[in-house]
């Protein structure tokens, strides 16, 4: 890659940070220089948020029908899937898969709810109290 | 030992050997990042079915973390002290007393922790290298090498980011440099690193390491249509290029940094063998690059109709140039 084909893409994902990259300079020699972004690595990043986010949003109407708790939503929300979820938590899968159950996270003792609320970043209250309504932004 | 010099935040390509670089420097030892990140047998392939990162195979296009700080134990000479903690509070009273007598250290943290970036780049990742060089009351002042400019942490981020759980977890780890060699040969350390990056990469003894790994990788991507599920194909096409490309690997999967130390290696050794090998490498990050491009047209494409064993194709090609680059390196006589 010569030093005038470094991608300058300006992607947004990168928030106008800039990352260090080698590149052949005219003489031929590796310099370090800096690069925007590249669009492909916008692209992929941008599909995996996007099917994070869809999953999310498919969560949250199954939360209105009591079909499973706010749990999972902020787990989609979060970019996470239930193994790295349970990982991040020092839970066990199965554990994480029972707290999905609206009957249990009703139940579920105000540490493990505090635990989740910070793993999350938000309040407790904001993880017990799923709005009903659909216009819900997080 | 020698006079330590101050710390001076540059910006690097990888976060790792950018931090040893730093820190080595700081010893008396300046080397280029590419010079440790090679030196230190950073490169490498794996594709790994069995091992599932959200629900994907673990794809590496660099050695497994922490492998860079121990290379410059094994190969350059350097004795680290190092520490991982049961106790959060203990972790962060040695941190303080640490820095406030002037220490500078290298901190394994994870970015979702880490407020100072992007919010897009915030995953479970726990596998990232700071340095953390003073502190101004509860704020860290950290170099962080693939940020440009210095930045803080609030000690209780920076708590949460060192003792987040899950995979890698750091457990507060802490390395700092105790005794650097500024005089150690290079020569023989270069000598040996490639040798054994190259002997990785052609006779790994497993099918998913390796040129092998990247013509695996290369089959599981023809096979592809046969699940006549695009949805799950786009995704994975897209988690090879996010491991490929995302911060931290110089582009083309550290293809590029990899030549650059071969360019710097051929040049401190009068080889103009490892200079061509440089050109070689060179070739086969350009051609990572448009197998990524290529990917990144598939998942951009609503239609699915992209042709998944063309795809393949230039991976596969990707497979054979690297296998001539270390080929040729190792029927060079350094």
């Amino acid at each position: 890659m010569k030093i005038s084909e470094v991608p300058q893409d300006n992607i947004k994902t990168l928030s106008g940070l800039k990352k260090a990259v080698y590149a052949i300079d005219n003489e031929g020699c590796y310099t370090k220089t800096t690069t925007g972004g590249w669009e492909a690595e916008e692209v992929v990043l941008s599909q995996v948020i996007s099917d994070f986010d869809e999953k999310a949003e498919e969560t949250a109407s199954r939360i209105r029908i009591n079909e499973t708790s706010p749990i999972e939503y902020f787990m989609y929300k979060n970019w996470m899937d239930a193994p790295t979820l349970a990982q991040a938590m020092g839970l066990y899968r199965w554990q994480v898969k029972r707290h999905f159950k609206p009957s249990v996270f009703r139940k579920l003792d105000d540490r493990t709810l505090a635990g989740y609320a910070a793993l999350f970043r938000i309040s407790v209250d904001a993880l017990k109290n799923f709005p009903k309504e659909e216009k819900w932004r997080n | 030992m020698a006079e330590l010099k101050p710390l001076e935040h540059r910006h690097y390509a990888h976060c790792e050997s950018g931090v040893v670089t730093a820190l080595l420097r700081r010893h008396g030892l300046d080397l280029s990042e590419p010079m440790v990140f090679g030196i230190t047998g950073g490169l490498t392939f794996a594709y790994i079915p069995f091992i599932k990162i959200t629900n994907m195979p673990l794809i590496s296009y660099r050695m497994l973390p922490g492998s860079i700080i121990r290379g410059a134990v094994k190969n350059l000479d350097v004795q680290f002290r190092t520490r991982k903690y049961r106790e959060k509070e203990e972790a962060l009273a040695e941190l303080t007393t640490l820095v406030d007598r002037g220490e500078i250290v290298g901190l394994q943290t994870s970015v979702y922790w880490l407020p100072y970036f992007p919010p897009e780049m915030r995953f479970q990742f726990n596998a990232h290298n700071l340095i953390v060089y003073g502190r101004e009351g509860d704020e860290f002042l950290i170099s962080d090498p693939v940020f440009e400019h210095p930045v803080r942490i609030k000690a209780d981020d920076l708590q949460n980011a060192r003792f987040a759980k899950g995979t890698l977890a750091p457990k507060g780890f802490i390395y700092y440099p105790v005794r650097v060699n500024p005089s150690i040969d290079l020569r023989e350390a270069i000598e040996k690193s490639i040798k054994r990056t190259v002997r990785m990469m052609l006779y790994a003894p497993v099918p998913f390491i390796g040129v092998k790994g990247i013509h695996y990788m290369g089959r599981q991507i023809e096979r592809l249509k046969i699940r006549e599920d695009p949805r799950y194909v786009r995704l994975f096409l897209g988690h090879i290029v996010r491991m490929q490309e995302e911060i931290g690997t110089g582009g083309g999967g550290f293809r590029f940094i990899y030549a650059a130390f071969l360019q710097e290696a051929g040049r401190l050794m009068g080889s103009a063998g490892l200079g061509e090998a440089s050109e070689m490498m060179t070739e086969a990050g350009d051609m990572w690059r448009r197998f990524a491009s290529a990917c990144a047209r598939a998942c951009k494409s609503r239609t699915g109709d992209f042709d998944a064993a063309e795809i393949a194709q230039l991976a596969q090609k990707c497979a054979k140039q690297e296998k001539q680059v270390y080929s040729y390196l190792n029927s060079l006589k350094l």
